[in-house]
């Protein structure tokens, strides 16, 4: 299989649903040029300024214009710039695009594509560096999928854009550059399927994005001292893959749950919440979690260090759920 | 061209109906038929059909939290809209928008709306998609004076003029903002003369002359399907009735509704039809027996109606969601 990276893997996906559906159109902030991270790099030239649009800086135009024309008969792909900036379209994507199909009693599909880069790293600061992908696990009526890894990242934004509902993408700006085969033959990962990425029988870590390769490094040292750990990617939040998640606590018995984004409200306590639920009877240990502390990120590297979740965080929270 | 005798008499006969039935609405929410929180046009009925008589059935309109008029008058089933004010499983939505998030997508109307000027984003999208399938629709969005203050006003005129898309953006000013004043809430007065900002047509008229208003769409229609992009309209109604039901209107006196009732616009057509000889009390009778009639059907429509089954709640949320949530 070739290597490709993570933001190529994604500029894949868009050039093979382009080419499959001519409905398909992408726009957002400098996106003809592919900025800010490639995604979009050359698009222009296959697919012309009829379908990758430059918009303006106008956060609520181009989702809210998103949703216009995928109710109208396109298949819009907006390109968030930062995710951060969705604060900028939130009536746009919580009161109007999440509810269209359920306020309007099914009347009405809605087929667009949220590609939210997101996460933290290079000292991006306070609005360029957020985990906000709990804030949608919250607005019935929106999709969200995470992907770790290039083949995972091409797969879901393919499935993304050919479903006939709102589906939020969060790409983790700091797996960009990361590589990872990705089939030759078009391959699609479907929404809620997780995937195991390392199989282990002493506990499991459930992780999302960045914190997959930092869990698989944890993983790595603690095989050494003979402590297996398992790695469960949901891959999406919603839909979830309940089943996934719960057969392996029920082989394990230990659980840690792993995200970058502040601990309180967040997706992880959402996913504890799912796996209490299934497999209380078979923990054997609290279920220990490894999230950002309920801060903003902060800009200087020693303050962003302090506040960026790693493979050393991980590696305790498994000892903790080994206790 | 201007609308001949058989257009007027339905522009009259529109402008009747969406009058019938917001007084309809209004009574049956009155006596707790219909819950929730209403706003009616009432006084407001010539922009609706002024602007609606200027569209083809298949351009599309994106309404607000005022809306029963512009879905009446972009020829929405009165069955499917009373049943939804009810709340009943038959309604429009299946009883789960209501008055205030309703849409008909059988004729173009995509949806009232809980957000002040959430439309005027909406629109250009739908503009983007007309001109890519070369379909030659137009979108209209209506819109408040109080909606002309928030953002995604000037976000979607801005990339509609930019874009040059299909779109006429119709703003309602019936002097309030809820219950504040237009010139309390909006900067520099006119609203038609911020289209000027962004190198578009705009245009202030008096919206209780639906001659004028049909006029004014007409020729902003016929610049959007000719691909020269969008227009600006400002039409001044008043508003009869309070922001919503109940509202004791503190804000303002009498006098106000008082003029409304002088420069009602049925009456004014309908003076301008018994003087060019089209219309008059027996025919004028006719029509409002035909419109009651058709209301009434609803009505009855909707009382006979089931309720939704609680557990209803759960489905349209997805196409397909076979995974538990």
């Amino acid at each position: 299989m070739p290597l490709l990276d993570f933001g190529d893997a994604l500029n894949l996906a868009l050039r093979e649903e382009m080419r499959r559906d001519p409905r398909v159109y992408c726009i957002g902030e400098d996106i003809v040029l592919g900025l800010p991270f490639g995604v979009t790099k050359g698009l222009i030239d296959e697919f012309g300024a009829d379908r990758v649009l430059n918009a303006p800086i106008s956060e609520a135009a181009i989702v809210g214009s998103a949703m216009g024309a995928a109710v109208t008969g396109l298949v819009p792909v907006v390109d968030m710039h930062f995710a951060d900036f969705v604060t900028c379209a939130m009536d746009e994507v919580a009161n109007q695009i999440a509810k269209s199909r359920y306020m309007f009693g099914g009347q009405i599909d809605c087929p667009l594509t949220l590609r939210m880069p997101y996460g933290i790293g290079k000292s991006g600061g306070g609005h360029h560096s957020n985990s906000v992908e709990a804030w949608f696990i919250n607005i019935p009526g929106l999709k969200v999928c995470i992907p770790s890894t290039p083949a995972d990242a091409r797969g879901l934004l393919k499935t993304a854009i050919r479903d006939p509902d709102p589906v939020l993408v969060f790409e983790h700006r700091g797996l960009y550059r990361v590589t990872g085969e990705v089939p030759e033959a078009e391959t699609l990962v479907p929404l809620g399927s997780a995937d195991v990425k390392r199989a282990g029988g002493d506990v499991t870590v459930i992780a999302t994005a960045r914190m997959v390769h930092e869990s698989l490094e944890a993983a790595r040292r603690l095989a050494e001292e003979g402590i297996e750990v398992e790695v469960v990617d949901p891959r999406s939040l919603v839909p979830l893959d309940r089943d996934t998640l719960a057969a392996s606590v029920r082989k394990t018995s230990r659980v840690v749950i792993a995200e970058e984004g502040p601990m309180r409200g967040s997706t992880g306590a959402w996913l504890a919440w799912v796996v209490m639920e299934a497999c209380f009877d078979d923990l054997d240990a609290p279920i220990a979690r490894v999230a950002g502390p309920n801060v903003p990120i902060p800009f200087s590297p020693p303050l962003e260090g302090f506040v960026t979740p790693t493979a050393n965080d991980v590696v305790a929270a498994v000892r903790q759920a080994l206790k | 061209m201007p609308p001949g005798p058989d257009q007027l008499l339905q522009m009259y006969a529109g402008m009747l109906r969406v009058r019938l039935v917001e007084e309809r609405v209004r009574e049956l929410f009155a006596n707790g038929r219909i819950p929730g929180f209403l706003h009616t046009s009432v006084g407001q009925e010539a922009v609706a059909v002024g602007v609606c008589a200027a569209l083809r059935p298949d351009d599309y309109v994106l309404s607000t939290h005022r809306g029963h008029g512009h879905l009446v008058a972009k020829g929405g089933a009165l069955r499917g809209l009373m049943a939804e004010l009810y709340g009943k499983a038959n309604g429009v939505c299946h009883g789960k928008g209501g008055t205030m998030h309703l849409a008909d997508a059988s004729v173009g109307y995509l949806g009232a709306n809980g957000v002040l000027a959430a439309g005027c984003v909406l629109a250009p999208g739908v503009g983007l998609s007309i001109k890519h399938r070369k379909s030659g629709q137009v979108v209209v969005t209506f819109f408040g004076d109080g909606a002309a203050n928030r953002g995604p006003f000037h976000e979607g005129v801005n990339l509609a003029a930019l874009w040059t898309l299909p779109v006429v953006f119709v703003c309602e000013n019936n002097r309030w903002a809820s219950s504040t004043a237009h010139a309390l809430s909006t900067a520099g007065g006119s609203i038609a003369a911020r289209a000027a900002g962004y190198g578009i047509p705009g245009e202030s008229l008096d919206g209780n002359d639906v001659l004028a208003v049909w006029e004014a769409t007409a020729r902003a229609v016929e610049r959007a399907r000719r691909g020269d992009g969008p227009s600006l309209i400002e039409a001044h109604t008043i508003r009869w009735v309070g922001h919503f039901e109940g509202d004791g209107q503190a804000y303002r006196g009498k006098a106000e509704v008082e003029e409304g009732r002088r420069t009602d616009p049925i009456a004014r057509l309908a003076r301008g039809l018994e003087e060019r000889g089209l219309l008059d009390a027996a025919h004028a009778a006719l029509i409002r027996e035909g419109v009651v009639a058709e209301i009434e059907d609803a009505v009855a429509h909707a009382e006979a109606s089931p309720l939704p089954a609680p557990h209803d709640a759960l489905t349209d949320l997805f196409a397909y969601y076979p995974w538990r949530d």
